[in-house]
C-alpha cells in the first residue's frame, strides 16, 4: 500500500511531529508499505494529487494538522486518513468546544469560563474577572483554547497573577479558558477504534504539573502503565474516557486526559492526534495491551480504511 | 572481495516503551540534569526561510572570501596532504600555538606556549576545565545571566551552580565578595568563577577595569581560580580596550579560554585554553581521553590563513560590519520597543540583552513572535534557576541591516500588543504604541545600587 505520512508543518509542535512521523515511517517500511513522507507545506494538495496515495497517515500535532484543517482537505480530495475526522479534530483542538460537548454529554469537567481578546480589549471584560475568580476559586488554571502540549498553560495562585497568566495564554490563541483547578491523579486513556487501552498515569517527579518541557522528556515525568487503579476506579475512568471520545465524535484513535479526584474522574480534554514518539503515551498504552508499535500502526491504518470510520 | 549484505533499513529499529525503561535504568545519575529543551523544538520553526532569526549566535561567514579559502585548502592538499590527514599531538601543533600567541598578543597577553592546549572549539575548553576541576556537588560561580551554552556543561558535571547578578559594568563584584564570604563560613570552596568579561554572551555587558582588578585581587587573596572566556575580545566597536583578566593576573589564578570561531570561523571548531602547568597537565589527559587531538586539517588551515598576514584586516572588516549592525539594532530598538523595555548597549560582541516588563514571559512571547515570522532567544536558558523569563537575547551579527530593522519591528509589535492587553486587564493606562521619537535616556541595564 502507498502511505503518505503527513508530518511537520508550521505549528509550534513541529519538532514533536517530525519525531512522530519518522517513527511511523520506519514502522510502515517494516510492514512492507510504500512510504511517501511529506513535510506539510504549500505544495501538499499538489503532491497528494500527483502521488495518489492509498491512505494518509496524519502524524501532525497542533494548529493545521490536528485542528481539522488537513483533515478537511483530505476529505475533499477523497484520500482516506488516520485518526478522527475534520469536525472531531476541530472540536478536540478547541478546549471551549470540547468542554461544551463534554458538559452537554453530562460528563464531569472542571468549571470554566472562556474569553476572547475582544472581550478584554473592547468590552471591558477585566471588570468581570473578580466575579469569575470568586466562582472558580484559587488556584485556577489559565489555558489557550487551542494549543497543545501545555504550551502557554499557567497556574494563577492569586488574583494578582491572573492578568499575567492571561497575557501568556493569549500569546497562543485569541481565546482562553479559565478553569477551576482540580487536584488528583493525572491519567490518560488512549482509545483505539472503540477499544480503550490500558490507563497511563503521569507522575511528575519535580517541578510544576503543567510544564511543557516535562512532557517530552525521559526522567522528569514517570509514566506508569497500566496505572495502579482499583477495578472500580479503572471502570469509572475508562467509561468516562470512552463517553468523552464518543461525545466529541472521535474515530480511529484519540487520547483523553483526565484527573482522578476524590469524587471520581474529571475530564480535561481529548487529543485528536496524540504523539507517537518514543516517549508518547499512546504507544506505551498499546504496548501494555500487547501491541507492538508496528501492530499499532497497522491497526490505525485498518481503522482508516474501514468505510464506517469517517 | 567478499560481498557485504545491503542494509535493509535506513533507520534503527523502533524503540518500545519497555526499551526506554531498560535504557533509563542504565542512565548515569548525571543524565537526570541533562535536558533537551522545548526551546529546541520551537527553534525547529526558526529554520523556515520566511523567519527572521535574531536567535542565532552566528558570525557572518559569508564575508570570508571563498577564493582565499580555496587557495589555502589547495596549498594544504599539494604540500602537506599526508600530515594534514594524520593524527596530531594532543596539545595541538606548535604552529597553531604561534597563531594563538598572535591573537592573544593583540590583546596584550603573552603566555608560555607550553601553557596552551588547542581544543575542539571553545566549548570543549569549558568541558575540559569542568572535567578537570568539578566533582558532583562542587560549587561553580558564574554571572547572572551566563552563557547559555555553559549551563549544560556545568550541569553535566553535576556542579552546584551559583549565579552573581550583573549590571551594566558586568558581574557585581561586591555581591561576589559577599557570596565568597558566605561559602567560606559554610566551609565550601568554589572550584572556579566563570566569567565572560568582555561583551558578555548573552548580556552584552563588559566588566569594568576597576572590577577586573578587584576580581583578580580576590582570586589571589583567596586562591580561587577564575575561568575567563573571551571569544569576542577583539570585536570591539566603541570604547577603550580593556585588559583581559589573564593579563592582569599573569596566569596564576586565571584560566583563559579563546576561540577562532568569532574571528575566523566556527565551522573549523578550533579553540584553546591557557592554564597553569599543573592544571594543564590534567587538562591534556582529559583531552586525550575525549578525542585524542583537535582536527589536524583545520589546524593546517589556520596556519595557512595566518601565514597570509591578513587575519587582522579580516577582523577590521568584521568590526566595521558588526558595528553598523549593532547601531542599526539599537536604533530599531529605540524606535520599535515600548517605553517599559530596557536593553544593554554593548561596546562589542554579538548580542544585545533586552528586558521587558515582568508580566511578559518571553517563552510565550516567542510563540507569538514566531507567528509574526521572527525569532529571538528567551532569557531563561541563561539562568540555572528558572529566572530570565522577562528577558531576551538578540543577535545582530548574523543578519543584514534590513532584516535587523524588520525583525526588531516585528518583535516590538508583538510586545506592544501584550503591553496593551495587560493594561486593559489591569485597568492601568499604558502606552499602546511604542514611542515615536527615541528618548535619549533609555536605560540599558537597570543599574544596581551598590550594596
Amino acid at each position: 500500500m502507498k502511505v503518505a505520512v503527513l508530518k511537520g508543518g508550521r505549528s509550534l509542535e513541529r519538532g514533536v511531529s517530525l519525531r512522530s512521523g519518522a517513527r511511523v515511517e520506519d514502522a510502515l517500511e517494516r510492514l512492507g508499505h510504500e512510504v511517501l513522507p511529506i513535510d506539510v507545506g504549500s505544495d501538499l494538495v499538489k503532491r497528494l494529487v500527483a502521488e495518489q496515495p492509498d491512505v494518509a497517515f496524519v502524524a501532525m500535532h497542533g494548529a493545521g494538522g490536528e485542528d481539522g484543517t488537513v483533515q478537511e482537505l483530505l476529505e475533499i480530495l477523497g484520500v482516506p486518513f488516520t485518526g478522527p475526522g475534520a469536525a472531531a479534530c476541530a472540536r478536540c483542538m478547541d478546549k471551549v468546544q470540547a468542554k461544551d460537548a463534554i458538559d452537554e454529554a453530562g460528563l464531569p469537567t472542571p468549571d470554566w469560563f472562556a474569553f476572547n481578546q475582544t472581550a478584554f480589549r473592547e468590552f471591558g471584560a477585566a471588570d468581570a474577572l473578580g466575579r469569575l475568580e470568586e466562582t472558580l476559586g484559587f488556584p485556577l488554571v489559565v489555558k489557550p483554547s487551542r494549543g497543545g502540549s501545555s504550551l502557554g498553560v499557567k497556574f494563577a495562585r492569586t488574583p494578582g497573577e491572573v492578568p499575567q497568566a492571561l497575557v501568556s495564554a493569549f500569546s497562543y490563541d485569541d481565546r482562553v479558558v479559565l478553569e477551576r483547578f482540580v487536584d488528583g491523579r493525572e491519567l490518560a486513556v488512549s482509545i483505539l477504534g472503540d477499544e480503550p487501552l490500558p490507563v497511563v498515569e503521569a507522575i511528575l517527579l519535580e517541578g510544576d504539573r503543567y510544564d511543557f518541557e516535562a512532557r517530552y522528556e525521559i526522567g522528569r515525568t514517570r509514566f506508569v502503565c497500566p496505572a495502579e487503579l482499583s477495578a472500580e476506579e479503572e471502570r469509572a475512568v475508562t467509561e468516562a474516557a470512552l463517553a468523552t471520545y464518543r461525545a466529541l465524535g472521535c474515530t480511529g484513535f484519540a487520547r483523553v486526559d483526565l484527573i482522578l479526584g476524590a469524587e471520581g474522574p474529571w475530564l480535561l480534554e481529548a487529543n485528536a492526534i496524540p504523539g507517537l514518539t518514543d516517549t508518547s503515551l499512546l504507544p506505551q498504552a498499546a504496548e501494555a495491551a500487547g501491541l507492538s508499535f508496528e501492530q499499532l500502526v497497522e491497526r490505525i491504518l485498518d481503522l482508516a480504511l474501514t468505510p464506517a470510520t469517517h | 572481495m567478499s560481498e557485504v549484505p545491503e542494509p535493509t533499513h535506513r533507520r534503527r529499529a523502533h524503540t518500545s516503551g519497555r526499551d526506554l525503561e531498560r535504557y533509563a535504568g542504565l542512565f548515569a545519575e548525571r543524565t537526570t540534569v541533562m535536558r533537551s529543551s522545548a526551546m529546541r523544538d520551537l527553534m525547529a520553526i526558526t529554520a523556515r526561510p520566511e523567519v527572521i532569526s535574531l536567535a542565532g549566535g552566528l558570525p557572518d561567514t559569508s564575508t570570508f572570501p571563498p577564493q582565499s579559502f580555496a587557495a589555502q585548502m589547495t596549498r594544504i592538499a599539494q604540500e602537506s596532504a599526508a600530515k594534514a590527514l594524520q593524527y596530531g599531538p594532543t596539545e595541538g601543533f606548535e604552529e597553531t600555538k604561534d597563531c594563538i600567541l598572535e591573537v592573544m598578543g593583540a590583546e596584550g597577553m603573552l603566555p608560555d606556549p607550553d601553557d596552551i592546549i588547542v581544543t575542539t572549539g571553545g566549548q570543549q575548553a569549558i568541558d575540559l576545565v569542568c572535567k578537570t576541576l568539578v566533582d558532583p556537588g562542587d560549587v561553580v560561580i558564574c554571572e547572572a545571566p551566563t552563557y547559555p551554552g555553559a549551563v549544560p556543561v556545568f550541569c553535566s558535571y553535576q556542579a552546584d551552580v551559583t549565579q552573581v547578578e550583573c549590571d551594566e559594568d558586568g558581574m557585581r563584584i561586591d555581591l561576589l565578595e559577599k557570596l565568597l564570604g558566605e561559602l567560606r563560613r559554610e566551609g565550601r570552596r568554589p572550584k572556579f568563577i566563570y566569567s565572560v568579561p568582555s561583551f558578555q554572551n548573552p548580556a552584552g555587558v563588559t566588566l569594568s577595569l576597576e572590577r577586573r582588578r578587584r576580581l583578580v585581587e580576590l582570586a589571589r587573596e583567596q586562591e580561587i581560580l577564575v575561568v575567563e572566556d573571551n571569544p569576542y575580545g577583539l570585536l570591539r566597536y566603541s570604547g577603550e580596550p580593556m585588559p583581559p583578566l589573564y593579563q592582569l593576573d599573569g596566569g596564576d589564578f586565571v584560566i583563559y579560554l579563546g576561540t577562532f570561531s568569532k574571528i575566523l570561523s566556527p565551522g573549523i571548531r578550533l579553540g584553546w585554553a591557557v592554564a597553569p602547568p599543573p592544571v594543564m597537565e590534567k587538562i591534556v589527559l582529559g583531552k586525550q581521553a575525549a578525542d585524542l587531538c583537535t582536527s589536524t586539517l583545520t589546524q593546517y588551515f589556520v596556519r595557512e590563513y595566518f601565514a597570509e598576514r591578513r587575519w587582522q584586516h579580516y577582523i577590521d572588516d568584521l568590526v566595521e560590519l558588526y558595528r553598523t549592525r549593532r547601531d542599526v539594532m539599537l536604533e530599531a530598538l529605540r524606535t520599535h520597543f515600548p517605553a517599559e523595555a530596557t536593553w544593554t548597549e554593548p561596546e562589542g560582541g554579538l548580542f544585545i540583552w533586552a528586558t521587558l516588563p515582568d508580566y511578559i514571559d518571553t517563552n510565550d512571547l516567542l510563540a507569538k513572535a514566531l507567528r509574526a515570522d521572527v525569532a529571538f532567544v528567551p532569557g531563561q536558558g541563561a539562568y540555572v534557576d528558572g529566572r530570565g523569563t522577562h528577558s531576551m537575547r538578540l543577535n545582530f551579527s548574523g543578519v543584514n541591516e534590513d532584516e535587523i530593522r524588520e525583525g526588531v519591528r516585528r518583535i516590538g509589535k508583538v510586545i506592544a500588543e501584550q503591553v496593551e492587553l495587560y493594561g486593559t486587564l489591569t485597568g492601568e493606562q499604558r502606552l499602546p504604541e511604542p514611542v515615536e521619537e527615541p528618548e535619549p535616556n533609555v536605560l540599558p541595564f537597570r543599574k544596581a545600587e551598590e550594596a
